[in-house]
């Protein structure tokens, strides 16, 4: 089944908060490599003026990518797993992610076009603060190939 | 107190100034060795299970060469870069990239990634340098339009 392009302009009501933990933290440093001791130890993270250890910049991934669940994993949308392939991803920090943090997630679907055999969906999580204070933007674009591509 | 420069991450006083940059300026390099244990270990912390990070027989089903890295991680490992010459990884105001091309990780041994990062923009006013990476897979870039917007001392 192709993507459905009627999918475009939708926005889902808000996620169940996704409470941000430092082991968690420490973990996903620990898979991209991230060094930075304020990943790991509260006392560097307070240093820079932070209130708890610092999320490397594209932990928000984790949390966008849960919300695009409620998107990608409903049949009727048509995105196929098999047949995607990531295309683009960008992180606006309204401020950085903090252990303790308990983030809200809106997913905007922004776009579905149609290119060369291609469909090109752009998917829009807005991340914030339980009171609804911005923390991330993430824009994720995914490639799916067509039934004849 | 010692008047070396400190380079180590999270060294305090290491942070880079606006004023001393250049555009055009290489300001760090990096060599970033993926393998299969790298991958599942990325899996498990990010939650991105697809198959075709850790399962060859699946990924050869959908025409890939073999098992390939996850493009989050290439883009997550890449800005580790930037984060060390910008001394706080919470620093990076803005990253964005397009995965113009996988990276096959084999099994056994490993793939290396290069990462040169330039600067490709100043803005003094605000603080910040726009980071351009250049990312490199068997000479090969794995990641177009790599760009990290960074708040400076």
């Amino acid at each position: 089944m192709a993507v459905n392009p009627q999918y475009a302009g939708r926005v889902y009501p808000p996620s169940e908060p996704y409470e941000v933990g430092r082991e968690k933290i420490r973990d996903f440093a620990d898979a991209v490599g991230a060094a930075h001791e304020a990943h790991r130890d509260v006392g560097v993270a307070r240093s820079l003026g932070y209130a708890d250890v610092v999320a490397p910049p594209t932990f928000a991934v984790v949390v966008a990518q849960r919300a695009e669940q409620a998107y990608v994993a409903d049949p009727q949308a048509g995105v196929d797993f098999s047949r995607v392939v990531h295309a683009e991803e960008r992180f606006t920090h309204h401020r950085p992610i903090t252990a303790g943090d308990r983030l809200v997630t809106v997913l905007h679907v922004d776009a579905i076009t149609e290119r060369a055999g291609l469909s090109m969906v752009t998917t829009r999580a807005e991340i914030a603060a339980e009171d609804g204070a911005p923390v991330a933007t993430v824009v994720s674009t995914l490639a799916v190939r067509g039934e004849s591509a | 107190m010692s008047t070396e420069p400190t380079t180590a991450p999270g060294a305090p006083g290491a942070r880079p100034a606006v004023a001393d940059l250049t555009v055009g300026q290489v300001v760090a390099t990096g060599t970033l060795t993926v393998d299969r244990a790298r991958l599942v270990r990325y899996a498990g912390a990010s939650g991105d299970l697809n198959p075709i990070h850790w399962s060859d027989r699946v990924a050869t089903e959908v025409g890939l060469p073999g098992v390939i890295a996850h493009g989050m991680w290439t883009m997550g490992a890449a800005v580790t870069v930037v984060a060390d010459w910008a001394g706080d990884p919470g620093a990076v105001l803005d990253y964005g990239v397009r995965f113009t091309r996988p990276v096959p990780v084999p099994d056994p041994g490993a793939a290396s990634v290069d990462v040169t990062a330039t600067v490709g923009a100043l803005d003094a006013q605000a603080g910040t340098a726009r980071v351009d990476l250049t990312v490199t897979c068997d000479g090969t870039r794995v990641l177009g339009k790599a760009q990290a917007v960074v708040r400076l001392a």
